[in-house]
């Protein structure tokens, strides 16, 4: 009858430890399906840019720096993440500088509405818009996954069987602008030309 | 995403798997007793009646409509999806024309991507009023339409968090249980009406054989009485069989629009543009024609325009299929207020 019982319990805690391996090994595999999806669409953001650049470019002749600050945190980003998904600090780091970088040229050219005429430049712009707002949604993902993929692993008692899983800590995107994410709004009142940093856009979203 | 957040969606898809297959199960055992009831009412109709005529053994009535109903919920199972969607005229939007479109389309790829499921596909129903409404049978086979009129309306950001609350219907599951269910109320209502007209024929020949077929000893008296109770309730469930599905589809609904609309604004971090765009969709009162009665449920606002959705209470949460606009609107700019404090940013 002991026995009986000890084999019940031995097969019970058997069958939570298959469980919960597999529990972290699926969140492991999510995180990093996450983060392929950040991938893919900073990709699309690096093909995208040469687009925008060239169709704005005739036009904004006198912004020359806020162009070439784009073309700059672009070709660096690049560079970047070719170097593989190891480096996700420095990765995050020129994508944050990019996102600033980009965002300014997207308030440069709503302050030119002959420029916003041009369908082409308006489908760009939409389509600019669209791959930042996937960029942040991709890395929302990845840090809710990540997060959630943390704190099983830490949790007791999965922390058990964390080792068996060889389950390491995720390292999440750091966002540094809460304001990144805004769209870009114009101020009409503002004067022209000199300025070459517009101010960051106060309140952020909401 | 919290833990219990987390929790709650897996519990969701858990028990809406359950449900569809209890669904499924329930409408074939009703059809199987409309059936076999009809069976033993003619069988102890004919019971007692003279040697020479007509004795009703093989319940075929039940076999018959036990098939029709499992064929009927195989078939809605499988085609629920494009049934809800040809019934609202919806066509698929593949390559788009103008720039609203390709914003939809630009903003349902970031709002799956928000939600970690496959870009499902994406219809326009030709109708001015605003409406919405998630299809399908799970997330790699789901379908989401809106309307004309909701393109119209609203803005981007209004846009993504009505894309964000179908998407929360798609990811647990609420699209498998509210799609089979659709098609069955259609189907119960087609063969309900296909099923009476042929009784109503049939009864009249029976109650012209059945008059110089009575008369018998006590034990037939018995026996006639029974049939006569059975005959009773099996016409009223025949009578109840459309209320009782209608009201099936209502008790699945309501609560479920509190938990897409949170799972909106989970996806788009931005509780306040669904609650603006819920704003604009109740203001455009138009009933949706395009929508049938069948659907209803499926939509992020009643197509029907239906007055007791708007109320509270016991009888409102039994009988409307969505909950009051103002509430829900209420709860995600509580959201909204909460997220902003947290942000450190000024109410506006």
């Amino acid at each position: 009858m002991g026995s009986l019982i000890l084999l019940v319990l031995v097969v019970i805690a058997i069958g939570w430890m298959i469980a919960a391996y597999n529990g972290l090994i699926s969140l492991k595999n999510q995180t990093l399906n996450a983060f392929k999806q950040i991938d893919v669409q900073l990709k699309r953001r690096h093909d995208l840019i040469p687009n925008l650049v060239n169709a704005v470019r005739g036009a904004m002749d006198f912004e020359k720096s806020t162009l070439e600050a784009v073309i700059q945190a672009r070709n660096q980003a690049v560079k970047i993440t070719a170097g593989g998904p190891e480096n996700i600090k420095q990765i995050s780091q020129a994508e944050n500088q990019l996102s600033g970088a980009l965002s300014r040229l997207l308030v440069t050219i709503e302050r030119y509405p002959d420029l916003k005429a041009t369908s082409n430049v308006a489908q760009l712009q939409e389509e600019l818009t669209s791959t930042e707002n996937r960029i942040a949604f991709a890395r929302q993902l990845y840090n809710d996954t990540g997060t959630q993929y943390n704190t099983k692993q830490q949790q007791f008692p999965t922390s058990l069987v964390a080792g068996l899983a060889k389950a390491q800590p995720a390292e999440l995107w750091e966002l540094e602008d809460q304001a990144e994410r805004a769209v870009p709004q114009v101020d009409l009142s503002r004067p022209l030309p000199p300025s070459p940093t517009p101010g960051r856009i106060e309140g952020g979203r909401g | 995403m919290s833990d219990e957040a987390t929790l709650n969606l897996f519990q969701q898809q858990e028990s809406n798997r359950r449900r569809t297959v209890w669904l499924v199960i329930g409408f074939v055992l009703f059809f199987a007793w409309l059936g076999l009831g009809g069976d033993l009412i003619l069988h102890l109709y004919t019971a007692d009646a003279p040697p020479e005529s007509y004795h009703h053994g093989f319940p075929w009535i039940g076999l018959v409509l036990g098939t029709i109903a499992l064929g009927t919920a195989w078939y809605a199972y499988k085609t629920g999806p494009e049934k809800v969607l040809w019934s609202t005229g919806a066509w698929e939007l593949i390559t788009p024309q103008d720039d609203k479109q390709r914003q939809l389309v630009n903003v349902v790829e970031e709002m799956a991507i928000a939600a970690g499921i496959p870009r499902p596909r994406i219809y326009v129903v030709a109708d001015p009023d605003p409406n919405a409404f998630a299809t399908g049978t799970d997330p790699n086979h789901a379908h989401i339409a809106v309307t004309q009129g909701l393109l119209d309306l609203c803005s981007r950001e209004e846009l993504q968090g009505v894309i964000g609350h179908e998407l929360g219907h798609v990811k647990n599951y609420d699209v498998r249980l509210m799609t089979t269910l659709a098609a069955m109320v259609g189907a119960v209502l087609l063969i309900h009406s296909g099923i009476s007209r042929m009784l109503r024929g049939g009864v009249r020949i029976s109650g012209g054989g059945g008059g110089g077929g009575g008369g018998g000893g006590k034990g037939g008296k018995k026996m006639g009485q029974l049939a006569l109770i059975l005959l009773v309730v099996w016409v009223i469930t025949w009578i109840l069989a459309p209320i009782i599905t209608q009201l099936l589809a209502v008790a699945v609904s309501r609560k479920r629009e509190y938990l897409a609309d949170a799972m909106g604004a989970q996806f788009t971090r931005n509780p306040l543009a669904l609650a603006s765009a819920l704003q604009k969709i109740e203001g455009a009162a138009e009933p949706t024609k395009s929508i049938q009665r069948g659907a209803a449920h499926l939509c992020i606002a009643d197509p029907l325009g239906r007055r007791l959705n708007n109320r509270e209470g016991a009888f409102a949460n039994l009988f409307g299929t969505h909950p009051p606009m103002a509430m829900r609107i209420a709860r995600l700019k509580g959201m909204g207020y909460a997220q902003l404090k947290k942000e450190g940013g000024v109410v506006a």
